[in-house]
């Protein structure tokens, strides 16, 4: 029996279908019909965000800590184009979001009507599809095929542009298992002979490495499971892409560290040195490789990705598998145990042996101070009192995400939330929000820069509006500190527009939003302070001033390879060369 | 203090020599894009080729299943082979891409453009214009007393040479429609 209702209606009934519980928008011209329904039902609950980028980044920070796809409602012309940096976001970090935008009625389309944007047009190469409706009996059957498509396959944004009198028409509403959802059907499994090579050169494998990514998260927490068996049995040691953090517990026996420009020594150099890699949904970002005509000389690339344009686009492979993470995972852990078991395990242990070696740099060694607070002891002393709790962290973009990154323990996929392909500053106070919508006990923490922070503070009257004790941890060194530290290392010291003057006291501004503010400066008292912080039932903006020009070690400089890192105590002038200077 | 005391040659030039194992020389491929022909899905396909820096060096699109709603897009593009792969990718993960064929390397197919070629000139020089048109089996669609429109079908090369060979006897205007192609056989 097909039902007749509103287009309106009709968006609310395929939400509810779809098992979205959480919208997060900001109402307007376009989309009141749609507003008028979500008043009329309990439903979905909606959250009122100050600012559209911050209902793009509430719906990631929901979506990456669940697994489910995050909804956001705003309005034409200015809502769309202020959610574009988070549908691009987004893109980057194959989040799944499914965005609705008013439009103008289709009659009024081209017509430069007021608050009109071509927003499929404009958002056409920052999300994974989208659709205007201009037909409202395709409006329902739209809306499921864009859950189906932001879900499967490498997660990903999609749009849904919706004309105001496709709101008020009238017609027939399909639900999801009448809906036809077109062909977009991305293989799952892998190609067995592929797999079988997989198997093959890893039971060879005498310097091993496993290297995950986000695509393990993205794949459910099934994925994670099987990574850790993988890397338990074979006893291989595993490192992670920022992405990746969680998937692979930090207090686990394999676990290396992070790769990558500020990754660790030893994941470093195990990557570099390494004669097999398995590269399980990552993507050879350019943050990972360094210099590409130096990466990993010696070894066989095995590449487990679900989208094919991953495969070969960086760094040429030996063995591409194009599959679903968690389903090639199962498969090669099958055919690994059928085989045997068998790893080079004398060889591996060697191997161990030199890893050690490289770990006993002890890499993220920095030197602490009692006179100023050293942003890595922060994070140190943040760690250790929230270390047993259930804990989700989001970040802002620049040293202090690669801080945390550092000296924050992942134990569980899905706790851990930042901004890593598009690097968006102000991505996190939004994301933490969306994050403890979905979590209401768990505890959340920004970690956060004062520039960054700035960048979409008005979101803390949404934390103090639904009462979310969202703690934003800020590192204030009063600089841009990611900028600065590479007009040090690469600009010769010129500190253009990189240092945060006027910056507000953020102990009145919490209080003005009617949250608590903490001012920290003393490294006596930081234990103290964090307690108060947590203790505190309610949003807390903890203002922790550091040492102004510390850097963010490990570091390899752009257009540098993997064995060319610096070090903490490393000279730091003239480390990028004239070549590397044009990278980012 | 150097905490890693490098090696020297390690870090400028090249430790590791590693050519490019798809190598770099630059190749021109024909592909067949079967789309859904639902609106904007042109405006993915060459946004997506000026988004990442592909070229584009022909394109011609037409609805060929009215039923199914189908299009089918024949792209002429160049790059090296890791580009070609990855332009092949990239499409094909679009959402209304059905299929991606590569013609170049899937076997033999037929290439065909169709041109229309605006001639004027007396005399002598019309004759040889006729003449040349006659070679090329190119037909007279328009004619004036001072003018002629020529249709020509073939491959892009002979219709590059009939134009060349038109341009000193008073070429005034080319209309092209780009390349369709079709592997031969069933």
């Amino acid at each position: 029996m097909t039902r007749r209702m509103t287009g309106a209606q009709m968006v609310v009934q395929a939400l509810r279908d779809q098992g979205v519980d959480t919208v997060f928008g900001y109402p307007g011209g376009a989309v009141l019909p749609i507003y008028d329904e979500i008043f009329q039902q309990n439903d979905i609950r909606h959250i009122l965000v100050r600012h559209e980028q911050g209902a793009a980044h509430a719906a990631e920070g929901y979506a990456r800590s669940t697994g489910k796809p995050g909804v956001v409602l705003v309005t034409s012309g200015p809502g769309a184009t202020n959610a574009v940096t988070g549908m691009t976001d987004a893109l980057m970090d194959s989040i799944p979001l499914v965005i609705l935008t008013g439009q103008v009625p289709t009659f009024l389309i081209g017509n430069d009507a007021f608050q009109e944007a071509d927003t499929v047009g404009i958002t056409r190469p920052c999300t994974k599809h989208n659709w205007l409706v201009k037909d409202p009996a395709q409006l329902s059957e739209v809306i499921h095929q864009a859950f189906h498509v932001a879900t499967n396959g490498r997660p990903g944004p999609v749009l849904v542009d919706i004309p105001k009198d496709v709101q008020f028409a009238t017609a027939a509403y399909s639900p999801p298992d009448k809906a036809r959802i077109g062909h977009y059907q991305p293989r799952r499994k892998g190609d067995p002979a592929a797999i079988l090579a997989a198997v093959e050169a890893l039971e060879r494998a005498e310097r091993p490495v496993l290297y995950s990514g986000g695509g393990v998260i993205n794949s459910g927490t099934e994925a994670s499971r099987l990574l850790r068996e993988l890397a338990d049995s074979t006893g291989f040691p595993i490192t992670s892409t920022l992405m990746g953090l969680g998937a692979y517990p930090a207090s686990g026996k394999g676990w290396i560290g992070m790769l990558g420009m500020h990754g660790t020594y030893q994941a470093n150099w195990t990557m570099h040195d390494c004669d097999f890699m398995l590269c399980i949904g990552a993507r050879f970002d350019d943050r990972i490789t360094g210099r590409l005509d130096a990466f990993s000389p010696g070894s066989i690339k095995v590449h487990v990705d679900i989208d094919p344009s991953s495969i070969n686009k960086n760094i040429h492979v030996d063995i591409p598998i194009v599959g679903d993470v968690g389903t090639v995972l199962a498969e090669m852990l099958d055919l690994w145990k059928a085989r045997g078991r068998v790893t080079a395990s004398e060889a591996v242990a060697k191997w161990w042996q030199q890893i050690e070696r490289w770990r006993g740099r002890n890499c993220l060694a920095y030197r602490n101070s009692d006179k100023v607070i050293k942003p890595q002891f922060a994070l140190e002393r943040l760690e250790a009192a929230t270390r047993d709790r259930d804990r989700y962290i989001t970040t802002e973009v620049g040293q202090h995400q690669m801080w945390a990154a550092q000296y924050l323990g992942f134990e569980e996929p899905n706790r851990w939330m930042t901004s890593g392909g598009l690097g968006t500053m102000g991505y996190g106070l939004p994301a933490s929000i969306g994050v403890q919508i979905a979590h209401p006990e768990a505890l959340v923490i920004n970690v956060a820069g004062e520039a960054s922070w700035l960048m979409n503070m008005q979101e803390m009257s949404t934390a103090v509006q639904y009462r979310l004790p969202v703690k934003q941890f800020i590192l204030n060194n009063e600089r841009l500190g990611m900028v600065r530290q590479w007009q040090q290392l690469l600009h010769g010291e010129r500190y253009s527009s990189s240092w945060s003057e006027a910056l507000p006291d953020f102990v009145k501004l919490a209080e003005a939003f009617g949250a608590k503010g903490i001012l920290c400066s003393d490294p006596a008292d930081l234990d103290e302070a964090i307690a108060e912080m947590l203790a505190y039932d309610g949003p807390v903006i903890f203002d922790c001033m550091v040492e102004k020009h510390e850097n963010c070690f490990p570091m390899i400089p752009s257009g540098k390879a993997h064995n060319e890192m610096l070090l903490g105590e490393d000279a730091t002038t003239d480390a990028i060369e004239s070549g590397g200077a044009v990278l980012v | 203090m150097n905490a890693l005391s490098l090696k020297k040659g390690a870090s400028s030039h090249s430790a590791y020599d590693l050519k490019n194992p798809l190598g770099d020389r630059q190749e021109t491929h024909t592909l067949a894009v079967l789309v859904d022909n639902e609106a904007g899905v042109l405006a993915r396909v060459i946004g997506l080729f000026s988004g990442r820096g592909y070229n584009i060096e022909s394109l011609t699109v037409a609805e060929t299943d009215h039923e199914g709603h189908r299009s089918r897009i024949t792209i002429v593009t160049t790059g090296t082979p890791a580009v070609i792969e990855q332009i092949k990718a990239q499409l094909g993960r679009l959402v209304p891409v059905h299929d991606v064929h590569d013609l170049t390397v899937e076997g033999p197919a037929v290439q065909r453009e169709l041109a229309l070629v605006k001639v004027a000139g007396t005399g002598e020089k019309r004759v040889e214009a006729m003449r040349l048109a006659d070679v090329f089996r190119a037909r007279v669609v328009d004619t004036t007393l001072e003018s002629f429109v020529f249709e020509i079908t073939g491959t892009p090369e002979k219709v590059d040479a009939l134009i060349g060979l038109m341009r000193p006897l008073g070429l005034v205007d080319v209309a092209r429609t780009g390349v369709a192609a079709i592997a031969r056989g069933a």
